[in-house]
């Protein structure tokens, strides 16, 4: 399913956000999502079922002033 | 003792961590400015790159507060949503607000921020809502439920310092009672002092260290700027006269003549 992640199209096999993120080796540890504009907390990503066409954020802590 | 949000802080110096020539300066400007209080901020992770977690454990290290930012966003629905990441990943409700309204001068949208500010004031986030020094936008932040407030003195980044002194001291005079800092515009320790010998609680700032000649040594002067503007304003600092008085006791003088 082609999904849109951090603002580019890729297409990815996973049903849920939690496996999203092993399919695309990232370390859950520190990472903020949100899909389609909205949080997906930690706790809910495993329940987070995706769906062809979402926009998929997956942020880490950066630098800030 | 500085106290926002019911917490009190020793020092009132609020520092960024962006822009440092490196890690290793970043911890050692940290340290010599005295700071509990750094901002932090959000951005997208490139897959296995690390990244984020790095300067998370460095953060980490310094055993200090984090005040994550919604530096960039330009909608109160970024910022809103922004803001919901930062809890969850920095596990903190205390959110630095912008809403930026103009991409050139980095101005607030104070129409998004006071909207912003209530949504997430009633979400349960301790809001430290980056204003202009209009009183009454402040009173708008105050009454979204903000309980500290943080005018600029001048655009993000400028190091012009106070532009506007007289805007800033009738701040200060009307919002008596209500955590103030200064937010945005500082370049210099002495701009740093000047805001609090005005009565201003504390200060942010970022790019005035992190891209001074030698970041960990600036640290240190706005450090001391700042405690000796505090202190002055204890102090209570001699008003300015329009004419010259006598340092010197006249009555006494020897008459020659």
């Amino acid at each position: 399913m082609k999904l849109t992640i951090n603002g580019e199209p890729q297409e990815v096999a996973s049903a849920t956000l939690a496996a999203l993120l092993d399919e695309l080796a990232y370390d859950h540890e520190f990472l903020a999502t949100a899909r389609n504009g909205d949080l997906v907390c930690a706790e809910e990503r495993g329940d987070c079922v995706l769906e062809a066409g979402d926009r998929i954020e997956i942020l880490s802590p950066m630098q800030g002033g | 003792m500085f106290e926002v949000y019911g917490e009190p802080f020793a020092s009132r110096f609020l520092l960024g961590t962006a822009q440092y020539p490196s890690p290793q300066i970043l911890a050692d400007a940290v340290r010599a400015s005295g700071a509990e209080i750094l901002t932090v901020s959000l951005r997208r992770e490139t897959a296995g790159s690390g990244t984020g977690g790095r300067f998370w454990d460095l953060i980490r290290e310094l055993n200090v507060k984090v005040l994550p930012n919604t530096a960039g966003c330009h909608s109160v629905k970024e910022a809103v949503t922004t803001a919901r990441m930062a809890r969850d990943l920095f596990r903190t409700d205390w959110i630095k607000l912008e809403v930026i309204g103009h991409h050139d001068s980095l101005q607030p949208d104070v129409f998004g921020l006071v909207e912003a500010a209530s949504i997430l004031s009633d979400d349960g986030f301790k809001v430290f809502p980056y204003t202009t020094d209009d009183i009454v936008v402040g009173e708008r932040l105050l009454e979204a439920g903000c309980q500290v407030l943080m005018p600029w003195c001048a655009p993000i980044g400028s190091a012009k310092g106070p532009v506007n002194t007289d805007a800033l001291r009738a701040y200060r005079s009307h919002f008596s009672g209500v955590p103030l800092v200064v937010d945005a515009g500082l370049g210099r320790p002495s701009h740093a002092a000047a805001v609090l010998e005005l009565g201003f609680d504390a200060v942010l700032l970022n790019t005035a260290v992190a891209k001074a000649g030698h970041p960990v040594a600036m640290a240190k002067a706005f450090a001391m700027a700042i405690e000796a503007g505090r202190l002055a304003c204890e102090a209570q600092p001699l008003e300015p006269r329009d004419m010259a008085v006598p340092s010197t006791p006249v009555l006494g003088m020897a008459v020659f003549e």
